[in-house]
Order: structure tokens, then C-alpha cells, then sequence
């Protein structure tokens, strides 16, 4: 996406508040895999939900399974009271009836890892929940794909994710830090770029966790393993790639929140119109340096 | 005043008339999203879309198994302490528990349909073929793992024993447990692999577990290992190995109990 195809313009504005101007934010590219990665990504999140509830245990090392030991398991328990539900973590047991290990499907207390709002379906259907899961998949390794190799031919890691020798200066680092905890975000030219807390993490995800959730996935598969022993040998066994798989999941929605929360905060209006149209506009006052 | 008190003749306040509304409209637009998801699933078009990803699944894994590889083996250590049964754990039939109280003295393994010489073939007469010991891991469906051994005769020594016919495609295991817990047959266990998976070495016809006998929760006399794929196509007590060029003329036509209902007829994934 050339900038210069682009159109921008200063947009009319009212008195005593800063001319702006729309400026070319994010291409093509950037645009379409994004909002494809957004719905899978929800749909992968929900149907994995309901694969998860077919066994709610997780476990380390090459075999796991009820008489072994998880490190993680949404229990449902019966008791006087009813139902109920009981995380463990380690040493650790919290009661969550209501939202896991014990909630309403269809209005009658059932014995399910996550409630029904969060599954696809909101039943349990372990075959659908796969289907799903895997037909999407698959369009977001494809997505993936496209957005990988379009970034390498575009130039858009180099360009705008990879951050400069200056930009991790640990004072520089600092400053972002106490900026973004302040919700002081970049006005005027330096907000025509990623900042570098957003590079990290966009490459973070971009390159570890969203990897990371496709090679723990495809470990789960016996086929896979067969002709790929390696990826048993990385991830410590099948069991341990299903806990990797779980917890990479766990940190995308963690980034998921951050991310929507800074969207809000930072114009919501102006954050969406940039990954819809491409244009984002800029106050060309003010410039904080 | 207190926004949440109501008002003294019982009317709500303009503040909780707004938040019962909001709260209905949220409740509302949640429930439709859900049921949306709900109905989508149940979309015989959708479904069909969403089942072209399994084809897919299989033709690039079948490209990346094309050479046969093993399925990694484990060391006597790597043992699960327990091995969890699952499915059928005794088989309700009448004639199971005679076959059973007999020490399966009476059984026969059934090899017919397309094969050149079909065969009766006792446990002895199983026993003193080829033997392959196996120390695998067992993938279910639902996420857990246990790793067993298995010792039992390749399927690939029986299929040549019996000769495949022209035209054959599917080998049909046929089971004595009725998981479907149904009065008639429709409620039989069966599970169909195709060739390739049929003759890979580690495709055996297990008799032994950990040592001893295959145990009854784990589908005495005889089951399936067919290590590349999920549990449920390692199918328990069979009595009959059928060779055919399809199998759409068996229960519900997806080729296994499972896949009758709703699962893939390809368990690599």
C-alpha cells in the first residue's frame, strides 16, 4: 500500500481545537487479515472452550489422564447445596459455581468447565465444537499465511513493527511505560507510528503466541506426531502442548482486553476507522515529543 | 434522593427504569448471539461447509504420512501407572459372557467379504503368527493421553492370510460390545480404516496390554491399535474383520459408531 495512492486532507475543524488531518494508518493488508484474524480467532476461542469441556484437566508430560496428576482442573461437585464448582491450580482451589465447573445450561444447573454464553454451541456437542474449531483453523493458518508473507513483500515488518536501537533504550522503554500508564498517547507525527510497546507487543503476538497456538495445536494430532516426533520432543508430549495450547489461548485473550481497553481509551472512532479505511487522523498542534 | 430507592407509590426511578432496560437489551442481544451460534451449527448448509475442512485435513496429512512413519514408542518407564478404560468396559451380551466364561476358548476372529480365502481364526491360531510389542501413546477424542503396551499380530499378516480381492478399499471391524446400548444391532460397535492405515507395520491386532492378557475393560480377546489415529478408531472385541470397497451400507453410513454420530471418519487430528 503506497501512501502516496492514499488520499489525505485536513479536516475542517472547530475554533480554539487543533486542525487535523487524516493520514494513511494501515493497509490493505493489515486491514483484511486483521478483522479475519478477529473472527476466528473468537470462533477458535469458543469452539476450543467447548473441546476443553470435554476433559477440563490439564496436565504435564507425555501421558495425562484422570488418575494423574493436573496441574489445572474446573471440577463439578455434588453437595447438599446442589451443584458445585471448584478450580484447581496447583494447591490452590477456588470456588467459581455459577461461572466454572458448575452453571446454568437451559436454565437447569449443569456440570460443565465454561458456561454455556462462552461455548460453541452452548451445548455440549464435542463433534460440532471440532468441526468448528478445525474448518477455522484453517482459514486462520491461511490468514496467517497471507498476512505473513504479504508483511515480508510489503515491508510492513521492517517498516513498522520492528523497533529501532533507540526506541529500546531501557530509559526510552520507561518513559512508554509511565506514557501509557498515564494514558498519554502520542499526538501529531510520532502518532503516525506504532509506539514501542505497541511493536513489542504486536510482534509478540504476531510471531510467538499466534505460532505457538498453531504448532501446540497440530501436536495434539496423533498423525502429526508420527511425522514430526520433534514436536513431542519441544513441547514435552502431547499433554503439555494441550497445557501450552491453553495458556497461549489464556495470554491472547489477556492481550485481547489490553488491546480493545487501549482502543477505547486512545479515540475509539479513530482507532476504528484507521483498521476499516486505512485513514487515521492526526492533530497536527501539539506535537508531543 | 437514592437513585435505587424507588419512588413512594412503587414506580421505579427514571435510574433503575434505565438499568432494567439495559439490562434486558444486554440479556436479549446475548441470548441471540448465542442462539445465532446455536442455529448456525445446527445449518445443514453450514455443517456441509465446515465438513469440507476435514477432507482437506485428511489429503495434506495423508501427503505428509505418504511415507508411513511410526508413531513415537516410549520406554518401559514412560508407562501410564493407570491406563483409563473407556467406551464399554464389559460387554452386555449373552453370548460375550459365554465366549468370556470359556477363556475364549470358543472365539473366533470372522475375516471375509473381499478376501480370496476368508478365515475362523482361534486366539492360538492368532498367537502363533508374527508378534509386534508396542509401547504407544493412546490420544482420546476428549483430550487425555495414556501411554500402554500392546502386543498383538500386524492386521497387514491377516489381511494376507485371507488375500485381498480386487476392489477391496475398507477393512470394517465388527464388535460384540453394543455401546449403543440399543435391543437390535444398530446399537454394535464398528469402526472401517482404509488401506494405507491397514498396512502400516504399527497396525496391529493387540491380544496383550502391559504384559498380560488384553483385560476386558480394554476389549478381550482381540482390539485394534491403529497408532496414527484417536481412540475411537481403536476399536474393542472384535469378532469380525469385513474387506469391502465401501462402507456407506453399514448403520448410520459414516463408517464407525463415532461417525454416526458426528465425529470424523479420519481420526489423525
Amino acid at each position: 500500500m503506497t501512501i502516496a495512492r492514499m488520499p489525505s486532507g485536513t479536516i475542517p475543524h472547530r475554533a480554539g481545537t487543533a486542525p487535523r488531518q487524516l493520514v494513511p494508518r494501515h493497509s490493505a493488508l493489515v486491514r483484511v487479515t486483521h478483522w479475519i484474524n478477529v473472527f476466528c480467532f473468537s470462533l477458535l476461542l469458543m469452539t476450543g472452550a467447548q473441546i476443553f469441556n470435554a476433559h477440563p484437566r490439564l496436565y504435564w508430560g507425555q501421558y495425562g489422564a484422570d488418575n494423574d496428576h493436573a496441574w489445572l482442573s474446573i471440577d463439578s461437585l455434588n453437595s447438599a447445596n446442589g451443584l458445585r464448582g471448584v478450580v484447581h491450580v496447583g494447591a490452590l482451589s477456588i470456588e467459581t459455581t455459577g461461572l466454572l465447573g458448575a452453571s446454568k445450561e437451559d436454565d437447569a444447573p449443569a456440570a460443565r468447565g465454561f458456561p454455556a454464553w462462552l461455548t460453541i454451541p452452548s451445548y455440549q456437542d464435542l463433534a460440532a465444537g471440532r468441526r468448528w474449531h478445525f474448518f477455522f483453523a484453517w482459514l486462520f493458518v491461511i490468514n496467517g499465511a497471507v498476512y505473513l508473507v504479504g508483511g515480508l513483500v510489503q515491508r510492513h515488518f521492517r517498516r513498522d513493527l520492528l523497533p529501532t536501537k533507540a526506541e529500546l533504550a531501557p530509559a526510552h522503554l520507561v518513559q512508554e511505560v509511565v506514557d501509557h500508564a498515564k494514558l498519554n498517547f502520542p499526538k501529531g507525527e510520532a502518532a503516525r507510528r506504532y509506539n514501542v510497546l505497541q511493536k513489542l507487543t504486536y510482534m509478540g503476538v504476531a510471531f510467538v503466541l499466534l505460532p505457538l497456538m498453531v504448532l501446540t495445536g497440530l501436536t495434539m494430532s496423533p498423525g502429526l506426531d508420527s511425522a514430526f516426533h520433534i514436536l513431542l520432543d519441544v513441547f514435552g508430549g502431547r499433554p503439555s502442548a494441550r497445557s501450552l495450547h491453553f495458556i497461549c489461548a489464556s495470554l491472547l485473550v489477556a492481550f485481547v482486553v489490553v488491546h480493545v481497553v487501549m482502543v477505547l481509551v486512545s479515540g475509539v472512532w479513530n482507532n476504528l476507522r484507521s483498521m476499516i479505511t486505512g485513514r487515521y487522523a492526526i492533530e497536527l498542534d501539539g506535537d508531543q515529543q | 434522593m437514592n437513585p435505587n430507592v424507588k419512588f413512594r407509590d412503587g414506580r421505579e426511578t427514571p435510574f433503575q427504569a434505565r438499568r432494567r432496560w439495559l439490562t434486558t437489551f444486554a440479556a436479549g442481544a446475548g441470548s441471540l448471539a448465542l442462539a445465532g451460534c446455536d442455529r448456525a451449527v445446527n445449518n445443514p448448509r453450514i455443517d456441509a461447509t465446515l465438513r469440507s475442512a476435514e477432507k482437506l485435513t485428511l489429503a495434506s496429512q495423508r501427503l505428509i504420512l505418504d511415507h508411513q512413519p511410526l508413531a513415537k514408542e516410549y520406554g518401559e518407564r514412560d508407562l501410564s501407572p493407570v491406563f483409563r478404560a473407556n467406551g464399554t468396559s464389559m460387554p452386555a451380551s449373552k453370548q460375550y459372557a459365554q465366549v468370556l466364561q470359556g477363556g475364549f476358548v470358543d472365539w473366533r476372529l470372522q475375516v471375509d467379504g473381499l478376501v480370496q480365502r476368508p478365515q475362523a481364526l482361534s486366539l492360538p491360531a492368532l498367537k502363533v503368527m508374527k508378534t509386534r510389542t508396542q509401547i504407544t501413546r493412546h490420544d482420546c477424542v476428549e483430550g487425555w493421553s495414556a501411554i500402554g503396551k500392546w502386543q498383538g499380530v500386524p492386521l497387514s499378516l491377516v489381511l494376507d492370510l485371507a488375500g485381498l480381492k480386487p476392489g477391496a478399499r475398507y477393512v470394517i471391524f465388527h464388535c460384540a460390545d453394543n455401546l449403543g446400548e440399543t435391543a437390535d444391532d444398530t446399537g454394535l460397535y464398528y469402526e472401517s480404516i482404509d488401506l494405507l492405515d491397514a498396512y502400516h507395520p504399527q497396525t496391529i491386532l493387540a491380544y496383550g496390554m502391559n504384559g498380560k492378557d488384553l483385560p476386558v475393560a480394554h476389549g478381550a480377546p482381540l482390539r485394534l491399535r491403529i497408532e496414527r489415529q484417536l481412540g475411537y478408531k481403536q476399536a474393542k472385541y472384535i469378532n469380525r474383520i469385513e474387506v469391502a470397497d465401501a462402507y456407506a451400507h453399514l448403520n448410520g453410513g459414516k463408517g464407525g459408531f463415532w461417525e454416526d454420530r458426528g465425529y470424523e471418519w479420519y481420526a489423525g487430528i
